[in-house]
């Protein structure tokens, strides 16, 4: 709809032109997204066929639908797959709402709060952005064993919700908020405080919501985090617990790809809700959490 | 809902504004009211990212074999022993290889799909969906699916099977590190899984090429396709092309996820610095000592490329602009 301005020129050639092109555009369009598509396929063949259907001779092109592997995953006491389930929910769940709470308040403190040493806080906070936090998970690693959290939900959780990132993200987009709302709630007799939970953050809930959705799948994909601290496997993730199959020694084929399809499902359906606001969210912020 | 209140609120204001402005209680005090906000967060901040980032500068310089509060200072030994008695100086290798395969192609690819998908008028929002949806998908899975089922050595594997069409002999893709099949199997997974990524950024830059450059362009002349590609829109996405590099350069740099799942960290191949890290500081040594040097050796290079970066993109400086 945008893209009219080329399409002006030319008129007589261009409805010849047009078909063909726009032929040529769409298989090649289509080829790409079956590509792209493959490994979905893949995951839902295998995950509903029986061994020897997947190590069969000839590839078998539909599964023969077997439902009762998602019993046989959640019944298999060797693997613990519903509890990494749990695990990385209460892990995602809570990880998002702490983010979003602790780096919005210092986003917009930084901000919006005419504080006169605001700046050199803000120089602090940009300068931890220059060190990734995959770096740094060895010493993180001795902190928090220190503090006796491997194998906890507090040890998963509470180092990541610190992200200069989020706070960053947050005190860009707090500084383009319309000035005259607060003005008008503080003049009122709101304080800050009262300012902010009444009138900034129900103005902003899609800036949150797109955070909220990248935070979210950040932290239900995360590895070498929850690898350096779940030893335990009662309090493995679902990654770990996935990455834990791939290295077994006995193989079950369908059980292993019934477990990434129940893992990936969540997040498809934050996708297929929430793609507006994380299209949006990528397009403004420019990086994944 | 909201915007009841904020009406509501909103229309007295000026009224007030002259009475309101003197009296300043607690709730109205800026400097309290900073420390609240970002009381919190610089807490955790200090504990869990610097604390940690100086601990490992100190560990880096004491012997500390199974311990964190070590007492023996060997000055740069730590430093002298990961770069020339282990295999880090080869992951950083691995990382430059890796790094010369996966950033153009996925530039490439990111912008090829985000051209495409910009032109199409019917489906639009379906073909975004289906590239974007792989951002979706962890490593640790995907790397299950390349490893078992894509790229297994055996017969059912989809590319042995596909390959067997055209009578080609199986091929052990991770078994055996000569040739090196394996790349071929991690620079298309993290290919599939971020290539959609930065295809969006591509299509909000595409979005804000002003449409008149085009139509001057038609009227000098230029024919539709290569030439007003080259000299219009690929200039016109310079900096978005700048960051997207530089974004792909920092995230290979950390790669650990895929390379851990689909290599393994006992192979003696492939092995990226991160996963030499890990092996350092959790593997049986338990060297936090060479681990933090080596953590300290990687944090200053991303130092560096971040600060490259920033030149490029001008990082940092939004706050000027208010």
């Amino acid at each position: 709809m945008t893209t009219t301005a080329p399409h002006q020129v030319g008129k007589q050639h261009k409805k010849a032109r047009g078909i063909l092109g726009n032929t040529g555009l769409y298989v090649s369009v289509g080829v790409a997204a079956l590509l792209f598509l493959v490994p979905f396929y893949l995951i839902v063949r295998n995950a509903l066929s029986t061994d020897p259907e997947i190590t069969g001779e000839n590839w078998k092109l539909l599964p023969s639908f077997q439902w009762a592997n998602v019993s046989e995953l959640f019944d298999d006491p060797t693997v613990e797959f519903g509890r990494s389930m749990v695990n990385s929910l209460v892990v995602a769940v809570l990880t998002t709402l702490g983010t979003l709470l602790v780096c919005s308040l210092a986003g917009y403190g930084l901000a919006r709060i005419p504080y006169k040493h605001a700046n050199k806080v803000f120089y602090a906070v940009l300068a931890t952005l220059m060190v990734p936090t995959a770096v740094t998970f060895v010493p993180s690693f001795v902190l928090v064993s220190s503090l006796g959290w491997v194998d906890t939900y507090r040890g998963l959780i509470i180092p990541g919700l610190f992200s200069g990132f989020t706070c960053f993200l947050f005190r860009q987009y707090f500084l383009g908020f319309p000035k005259e709302l607060e003005e008008a709630a503080r003049v009122d007799g709101l304080g800050y405080w009262g300012a902010y939970w009444r009138i900034v953050v129900p103005n902003s809930l899609n800036f949150f919501a797109a955070i909220a959705t990248i935070t979210f799948i950040s932290a239900w994909n995360s590895f070498l985090w929850p690898l350096v601290i779940g030893q335990d496997p009662s309090s493995w993730t679902v990654q770990i617990a996935l990455s834990s199959f791939m290295t077994n020694q006995t193989v079950n084929f369908h059980l292993i790809f019934m477990a990434t399809a129940i893992s990936i499902l969540p997040l498809i359906f934050v996708f297929l809700f929430l793609q507006r606001w994380l299209v949006q969210g990528i397009a403004q912020t420019g990086i994944k959490g | 809902m909201s915007t009841t209140t904020t009406r509501g609120v909103a229309q007295p204001a000026p009224a007030k504004a002259s009475q309101a402005r003197p009296r300043r209680g607690l709730r109205g005090n800026p400097t309290l009211n900073f420390w609240l906000f970002t009381g919190p967060f610089l807490i955790g901040l200090v504990i869990f990212v610097f604390v940690p980032i100086v601990w490992s500068i100190w560990l880096s310089f004491f012997d500390a074999r199974y311990t964190v509060t070590p007492s023996n200072f060997i000055g740069l030994d730590n430093y002298k022993q990961i770069l020339t008695n282990s295999n880090f100086p080869d992951s950083l290798l691995t990382f430059s290889v890796f790094a010369a395969f996966i950033v153009p192609t996925t530039w490439a690819l990111s912008l090829g799909l985000a051209l495409l998908v910009n032109q199409l008028r019917f489906m639009r929002a379906f073909f975004r969906s289906v590239f974007f949806l792989p951002t979706a998908v962890s490593y640790v899975a995907a790397a299950l699916i390349w490893k078992m089922s894509i790229f297994s050595g055996v017969r059912f594997g989809l590319m042995n099977t596909v390959l067997g069409w055209f009578g080609v002999d199986n091929i052990a893709y991770l078994a055996d590190p000569t040739p090196p099949w394996y790349w071929l199997v991690i620079v298309t997974l993290r290919l599939w899984i971020q290539s959609g990524f930065y295809m969006i950024l591509f299509l909000a830059a595409l979005q804000n090429i002003p449409a008149e450059l085009y139509e001057a362009a038609a009227i000098d002349g230029a024919k539709k396709g290569w030439q007003t590609f080259r000299y219009i829109t690929l200039p016109q996405l310079r900096a978005t092309s700048t960051a997207v590099i530089l974004l792909l350069l920092i995230a290979a740099y950390q790669a650990f996820d895929e390379f851990f799942n689909i290599i393994g960290t006992k192979a003696t191949w492939a092995q990226t610095p991160l996963m030499e890290l890990y092996k350092a500081a959790l593997g049986t040594n338990q060297d936090y000592g060479a681990g933090s040097a080596g953590a300290v050796i990687l944090s200053l290079l991303i130092c560096l490329v971040t600060l490259v970066q920033g030149k490029f993109m001008g990082f940092g400086r939004g706050d000027e602009s208010k």
